[in-house]
């Protein structure tokens, strides 16, 4: 009833879909699997109408048609079940379930609240909820807000005509394992009146609900296999695909570390409540250390964590052998040498409103100034020195960095922390949303550094990348280190990342 | 653009009265724009910074206030000592502007919610010092800073030049000036950066209490007395003239030369209403029509989001 024909959609330079064809029968739950940035969720908002494809056709029903808007998409009977809830948590469940559709309980110009919560009941029904519609949306547990959000996007059924299609984005990432059970029963139930599409990374729960199962990979569908002989295994190969270029990854750049000497950070069982449990590593001078896992799985809460910006609960984190050292806050994390590159550029990573030369120095202004006065030349000499090293194309070092390139932008990034002499940073996926050529120049700086014994956290975009760059694996799931790889002395395959992290 | 809107208003005015464009006239305009243009630049370091600051009415009055009583204990007059109050009055602003920015960003209440308090509890404490009376101040010298000219202008325009300047340097060759932009751009990137965010705010506060301490001194030289109702209506007026002149309030655009156009926009809309003769009672509803007129012509709207 849904069908995409060569549909395509480009962001800059980077080509997150290209030629996708997809289609959802009548009845059926389709899976939709693929690793971080394979496109599964650029995907999705272009079916649920937040996105609109390039190129390509999408069809309902053998009719052609376009998505403008998520509400448009809503009035052809497309739905959303959203991984990060949409509910507002201050108003009532009915409150929820009819926002911005009040007009139809309406009384003398009033809201017929008794019409409204009747209403709510047997929308409430459906998922099989049996509370009271008025009560707060706040005070339910995580898993009724989910089966609200179902039935929310359930109204659907009585607003149109045609059949309806649901997508169901990591539904279960965070429910326990009844009332996942339960949520699949519902599901299962709900097959006569919809069609759904399940995301999720757990392929094991994918393969027992889904019907038809498609896999993505940089963009493209790579493989569609049907539910009932979809193995695992073979989905996992096909996920991670492609042949690993050793020489794209500056394998042989990869130098040896010491592991004698003392490490430059040493994390004992540290615990965070509710976020990660008892992870302990060494990262020495010069090493390259590569956390991976699923999105939540804890990585970005332990880089995090070391840079002071949430605090211990148990365990012990030791930076440069100096036990007395305790690093509470990301001041203190700067001032001693530790540096962090959060992952989304735009929003975290750079000052949009300041040029290369602030954006360097702005976390050491210490050093660049005088009484608490700027030493702006001193600033500029810096970005030009750096500008050079890197080769970052700039009109000049006054420019402000919004009008650069992400490769650019990245690599101003870099150099702020490089520059402060920072002895340990911490990247959290460096390279997303680099085109290759910019990926590279990212790739080559990190054996840089390595090579200048600066030791290395990164969270990276993909499994290759991890393999190229660390000596270390650390894969995380659900907030433990659950496997170690040594990538210096036996080959990982992305094969048995997938399968130690789902 | 503000600077056209300005120059604009200039042309209107004297076409309507060529006695606008008058050295007399422009020099009433500077006297009226000096203490308004410092509380103006004040709350201009807190808009970059992202937050609001609505306390200048206390701040002023209060300054105000207690630089008069400082005056008179030194012995009322700028030689006996009187002087020394001077730097009471602006240490005094320094503080509570400190304290001010310590309510809102160490016991994290809404900057808006704890300005708007502190500037009620300097209103009161005014009202409690001065007995709801008014305290005057009757030294020819000090009063020279309105009365002695140079150039046409009285002394006071120079002063608040000069603190115009030292605003301009803050902002573009300190530490601090540079830390409120990243603040205003993108707090938690500022804090990942290592940017101490915490004192970088209560600084900011101060520093914009110690310039709402300079308009009430200077205040205090134009009119030769405080009280209570010293600091009347600035909050509107320079957070008008810092929106108008260009300052955006989501932070980090804009700046204290901005505010200074913002400050003779403002001024002259209120002076050419006089001089073209505007009665009275209808001048405040004629300045706020105009300075919505002003806000849309001159400020990019596109650019936001939306407005809260």
């Amino acid at each position: 009833m849904l069908e995409f024909k060569n549909v395509s959609k480009e962001f800059g330079p980077v080509k997150a879909l290209s030629n996708i064809n997809f289609k959802v029968d009548k009845g059926e739950i389709v899976g939709l699997v693929g690793e971080n940035g394979a496109g599964k969720s650029t995907l999705m908002k272009i079916i649920f109408g937040a996105y609109q494809a390039d190129s390509g056709t999408i069809f309902i029903d053998g009719r052609q048609t376009r998505f403008t808007s998520p509400r448009d998409a809503m009035s052809q009977g497309i739905g959303m079940v959203f991984q990060e809830q949409s509910l507002i948590g201050n108003l009532s469940v009915m409150e929820n379930l009819f926002l911005g559709r009040e007009q139809e309980f309406r009384r003398f110009g009033l809201i017929d609240f008794k019409k409204m919560a009747e209403a709510s009941r047997a929308q409430l029904a459906k998922v099989g909820l049996d509370i009271d519609p008025t009560i707060e949306t706040s005070k339910l547990s995580f898993s009724q807000r989910q089966l609200i959000e179902l039935a929310k996007v359930l109204t659907l059924e009585e607003r149109i005509s045609g059949d309806l299609v649901i997508l169901l984005d990591e539904p279960t990432s965070v429910l326990s394992e009844d009332e996942v059970g339960l949520l699949f029963e519902i599901v299962n139930k709900l097959k006569t009146r919809a069609a759904f599409i399940f995301v999720s990374h757990r392929l094991d729960e994918v393969i027992s609900l889904s019907d038809r199962i498609y896999v993505l990979k940089d963009g493209e569908v790579v493989d569609e296999v049907k539910g009932n002989k979809a193995k695992a295994s073979n989905i996992q190969a096909s996920m991670v695909g492609r042949e690993i270029n050793t020489e794209y990854y500056r394998q042989d750049q990869r130098l040896p570390f010491d592991k004698e000497a003392a490490p430059l950070l040493s994390v004992q069982n540290a615990s965070v409540a509710k976020k990660f449990e008892d992870i302990s590593f060494d990262l020495h001078a010069g090493q390259v250390l590569c956390l991976v896992g699923t999105e939540g799985a804890g990585r970005e809460a332990i880089v995090r964590t070391l840079f002071g910006m949430h605090s211990l609960d148990r365990g012990a984190i030791t930076f440069f052998d100096k036990p007395s050292l305790k690093i509470t806050s990301p001041h203190a994390a700067v001032s001693n040498h530790i540096g962090y590159m959060p992952r989304e550029r735009k929003i975290e990573g750079i000052f949009a409103s300041m040029n290369i030369a602030e954006n360097m120095t702005s976390s050491q202004l210490g050093a660049y100034s005088r009484y608490g006065l700027l030493k702006k030349a001193d600033e500029l000499k810096l970005a030009a020195s750096w500008i050079d090293k890197l080769s970052i194309k700039t009109p000049s070092a006054s420019t402000d960095c919004i009008r650069l390139s992400g490769g650019n932008q990245q690599k101003v990034v870099l150099a702020k922390w490089r520059s402060t002499g920072s002895r340990i940073i911490m990247l959290d996926h460096p390279t997303r949303g680099l085109d290759i050529g910019a990926k590279e120049d990212v790739y080559t700086m990190i054996r840089e550094m390595s090579a200048a014994g600066i030791g290395l956290i990164v969270i990276p975009d993909t499994f290759e990348e991890a393999i190229g760059l660390g000596h270390n694996i650390t894969v995380v799931k659900d907030g433990r280190a659950v496997k170690n790889f040594n990538c210096m002395q036996e080959q990982v395959t992305p094969f048995d990342l997938v399968s130690a992290m789902t | 653009m503000p600077i056209i809107v300005l120059i604009a208003l200039v042309v209107f005015f004297t076409s309507l009265n060529p006695n606008f464009m008058s050295l007399r006239n422009f020099a009433r305009i500077a006297i009226a724009a000096s203490p308004f243009l410092m509380v103006a630049i004040g709350v201009t370091f807190i808009i970059i910074m992202g937050s609001i600051d609505l306390s200048m009415e206390g701040g002023v009055a209060l300054s105000a206030v207690i630089f008069c009583f400082a005056f008179l204990f030194f012995g009322g007059t700028l030689a006996s000592g009187g002087w020394v109050a001077i730097i009471a009055a602006l240490g005094f602003g320094a503080a509570y502007g400190a304290l001010n920015g310590f309510i809102h960003a160490k016991l994290l209440i809404p900057s808006f919610m704890s300005s708007l308090a502190m500037g009620f509890v300097g209103i009161g404490a005014t009202v409690l010092l001065t007995g709801g009376g008014i305290v005057r101040i009757d030294d020819d010298v000090f009063r020279m800073l309105l009365t002695y000219r140079f150039q046409g202008f009285p002394l006071m325009v120079y002063v608040a030049v000069f603190f115009l300047i030292v605003g301009i340097l803050i902002q573009k060759k300190t530490i601090l000036g540079r830390n409120l932009y990243a603040i205003g751009g993108a707090e938690d990137l500022a804090r990942a950066s290592g940017v101490p965010v915490l004192k970088t705010r209560i600084l900011a506060f101060s520093l914009a209490g110690f310039y709402y301490a300079l308009a009430g001194v200077l205040q205090v030289a134009k009119l030769g007395q405080a009280e209570s109702v010293t600091g009347a209506n600035l909050m509107f007026l320079s957070i008008t003239a810092a929106v108008v002149g260009g300052v955006a309030l989501w932070g980090a655009i804009g700046g204290v030369v901005n505010a200074l156009i913002g400050v003779l926009i403002v001024t002259v809309i209120n002076n050419g209403m006089v001089v073209i003769g505007l009665p009275d009672y209808i001048q405040d509803g004629v300045l706020g029509l105009l300075v919505i007129a002003a806000v849309i012509l001159s400020t990019n709207r596109s650019a936001v989001k939306f407005v809260k």
